[in-house]
């Protein structure tokens, strides 16, 4: 279907550097109230063939960050400072340099952003097919019976029936039907990366693991770059290489989806994972974390955490910490991730196959 | 020990003629006191149609449902009242609930001086309080005087919590209570509702589409898994999560996520033979699941419906087919 992977892998080989860099990237609303900083200090290499999570709670800024790659935002938001750079095929751009024309360009056929199947995502009026040809058309595509043929193979891809599907409008496909379409459309135009906003809140749990198979082949088959908006952990675990934990507008962890789930560094993280339980892992007591997120008009000092953290400190207080090295292609911005690490020895998690190995006992008691 | 609660071939059908649709299609179990159960299922399975007619807000149009052994249809008036107030519902959106023109004050303590539960306006001020800090809303001084909306997603189901406590119910149906508060503080949430068991001896009927839930609220109780109407499977919850035996059942847990990368890549993925689920309006025959079902045998899945059994290893199942079979859920 397309030949992404290639081109991507032998230009970061090539100059070693990230496909999509973001660097310092900060992102403020005008509100009456004042400056709503959603996204902080943001600083993060996408690789080629990679897919990563956005985790963290309602309001921590993921969608935000997500629409400033884009450039999605609205105009009471500003970028600034940062920057956003995007190579491709040895050239480099800073995204928040391009002009309008040009941003459009990259929106369709470098990077793609999917919503949330919500029928908003749609022009109501049009048919799939009307919305999938304006889309081509405002590209410079006209040949239409090159685009129809695109568009019947990515329904297929996306296990829809395309005669079903392309004359339909959107108010006539379920939640899941109009998720796949959405994904088919944003392929459209081959883009390399896929921005996807809560690819499946609101869906029923069939349906979901109906798109998450989808999401596993793009990744795999076709090498899709990709990053996953989610506040569901579990699409993080199912879905991603490597999972970025946000609050408050900042990245206070980034590690690969292993050291993540089962070594946690920041207490935040730590709280999150220990909120959520597994289905078929053994029984875990979970704990909530207390108080609730700050207002991003009105940050707290230092740490922006601290007033909700155990391990919290006087210094913890004053100091914002930054991102550092905890282990291997992992960081955390905690004074105290030791602490962290010391309570995990005190208190393991109990996931992964231990988890398994316990659910599994109990079964064979059951049975014997 | 004799159930607080039973139901007996439970229907409710919405809509006439050609539109009419099953949305509960008889549906029999029983609760003992002290015991919780949770009702899972995808959307429209008919959870919140059993969960209103359990709690008397609607009315079946057939089957029976028994309170404390009396059928609630043969109650006088003064009975029918008591098991309104003893069977108390919890919504997914507090916020719908709540009078957003009253205080919270004002929320609690009406029903206490209504039913009767206090004296008079101060003892009804105390007894708000009390239940304030029931539901760990405090410093309950300051949270007495708020609006809804001056209060979080959260709090405010503590608020609809408590609310439900003035009227002292010995059932709760929590339908999607914490289904709208953040990962984050839904924990304290469902260990507040824990609580309530013991402290109160509240019974739960635990209404969820969110199987991690129903296992975490219930992990001592039992799951009911609906499916079109239909009750398809039940059991103990340790037994149903790691042996269920109903070809649905199975394929809920193998697509359910996991916030848990090796248990992710573990699950055993269950291919369905039809992706979308069929209509209400149009039911196949036999066992609803049929057409999607990978163990599907022509020529008796679709001429009957399955009856609900008994199983050894705890709990009723609706397949005869499979019934005896162990499918490990991971590999
Ligand atoms: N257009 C806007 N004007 C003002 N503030 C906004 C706007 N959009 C978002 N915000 C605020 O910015 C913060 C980050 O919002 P964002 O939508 O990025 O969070 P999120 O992590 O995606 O949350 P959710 O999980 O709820 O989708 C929030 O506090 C939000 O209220
Ligand atoms: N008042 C009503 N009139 C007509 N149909 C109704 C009514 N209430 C429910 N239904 C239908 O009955 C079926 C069962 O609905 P119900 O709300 O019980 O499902 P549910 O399992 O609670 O779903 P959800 O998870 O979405 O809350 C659905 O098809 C619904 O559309
Ligand atoms: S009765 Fe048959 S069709 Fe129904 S679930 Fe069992 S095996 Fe599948
Ligand atoms: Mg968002
Ligand atoms: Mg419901």
């Amino acid at each position: 279907m397309t030949k992404g992977k290639l081109d991507w892998q032998m230009d970061e080989q090539q100059n070693g550097k990230a496909p999509l860099s973001l660097q310092n990237v900060h992102v403020s609303y005008a509100t009456r109230r004042g400056k709503v900083q959603a996204v902080r200090n943001v600083t993060l290499d996408l690789h080629a063939g990679e897919s990563l999570a956005l985790i963290g709670e309602s309001g921590s800024g993921k969608t935000t960050l997500g629409l400033a790659i884009v450039r999605l935002l609205p105009e009471t938001a500003q970028i600034e400072p940062g920057a956003i750079f995007y190579r491709r095929n040895g050239r480099e751009v800073d995204l928040l340099k391009l002009d309008r024309n040009e941003m459009r360009e990259f929106r369709w056929r470098d990077c793609a952003m999917v919503f949330q199947a919500a029928l908003n995502a749609f022009n109501p009026v049009l048919k799939i097919w009307a919305q999938a040809w304006d889309t081509a058309k405002a590209h410079g595509w006209h040949d239409k019976e090159a685009v129809r043929r695109r568009l019947v193979e990515l329904l297929e891809f996306v296990q829809l029936d395309p005669k079903r599907v392309i004359d339909a409008y959107p108010h006539e496909l379920s939640g899941g039907m109009r998720q796949r379409v959405l994904l088919a459309l944003s392929l459209l135009l081959n883009p390399q990366v896929l921005i996807l906003d809560e690819p499946t809140t609101a869906l029923d749990i069939i349906t979901q693991r109906t798109i998450i198979k989808l999401l596993r082949k793009l990744k795999e088959d076709q090498g899709f770059t990709m990053i996953f908006i989610s506040h569901d952990l579990a699409i993080a675990a199912e879905l991603a290489d490597r999972v970025a934990t946000m609050y408050a507008g900042r990245i206070v962890e980034l590690g690969a989806s292993e050291d993540i789930f089962y070594r946690p560094r920041h207490p935040y993280t730590l709280g999150l994972i220990r909120a959520v339980p597994t289905v078929t892992g053994g029984f875990e007591q979970l704990f909530s974390i207390p108080g609730s997120p700050p207002d991003l008009i009105d940050l707290p000092t230092g740490c922006k955490f601290h007033p909700r953290c155990t391990f919290a400190t006087d210094r913890c207080k004053v100091e914002e910490p930054e991102l550092e090295e905890v282990g291997p292609g992992h960081t955390a911005a905690c004074w105290h991730w030791q602490k962290v690490e010391e309570e995990l020895r005190r208190n393991p998690l109990h996931r992964g196959v231990l988890s398994v190995l316990e659910a599994v006992s109990f079964n064979e008691e059951a049975v014997s | 020990m004799a159930p607080i609660l039973e139901v007996r071939n439970l229907t409710k059908k919405f809509g006439k003629g050609k539109e009419t649709v099953t949305a509960v299609d008889s549906v029999s179990f029983a609760i003992e006191p002290g015991e919780t159960v949770c009702l899972v299922g995808e959307s429209g399975c008919g959870k919140s149609t059993t969960g209103r007619m359990v709690a008397g807000l609607l009315e079946p149009t057939s089957g029976e449902v028994l309170f404390e052994g009396k059928n609630i249809k043969e109650l006088d008036s003064t009975g029918f009242r008591r098991y309104r107030q003893s069977v108390q519902i919890i919504h997914q959106d507090p916020y719908a609930s709540l009078n957003p023109t009253q205080t919270v004050r004002q929320i609690l303590t009406a029903p206490l001086l209504r039913h009767n539960k206090v004296k008079n306006r101060a003892d009804a001020e105390a007894r708000a309080l009390e239940l304030l800090e029931v539901v760990d809303l405090t410093p309950a001084r300051d949270m007495i005087d708020k609006y809804p909306h001056q209060l979080s997603g959260g709090q405010r189901q503590r608020v609809a919590v408590a609310r439900a406590l003035t009227v002292e119910p010995k059932f709760i149906v929590a339908d999607e209570a914490v289904s709208m508060v953040d990962v984050s503080i839904r924990v304290s949430i469902l260990t507040m509702l824990s609580r309530l068991k013991e402290q109160f001896h509240v019974t739960f009927l635990f209404i969820t589409h969110d199987l991690a839930l129903a296992k975490y609220f219930a992990w001592e109780g039992r799951i009911t898994v609906m499916y079109l109407g239909r009750i398809v499977e039940d059991g103990p919850t340790q037994r149903l999560i790691t042996d269920p035996r109903h070809p649905y059942t199975q394929a809920l847990l193998s697509a359910v996520p996991e916030a848990d990368p090796e248990l992710a890549h573990r699950k055993r993925q269950i291919e369905l033979r039809e992706a979308e689920i069929p209509s209400l309006l149009n039911l196949p025959p036999g066992c609803t699941f049929h057409p999607r079902c990978p163990y599907f045998v022509p020529g008796q899945c679709d001429r009957q419906v399955p009856a609900l059994e008994p199983l050894d290893v705890g709990g009723r199942v609706a397949c005869p087919v499979r019934k005896h079979e162990h499918v490990p859920l991971l590999v």
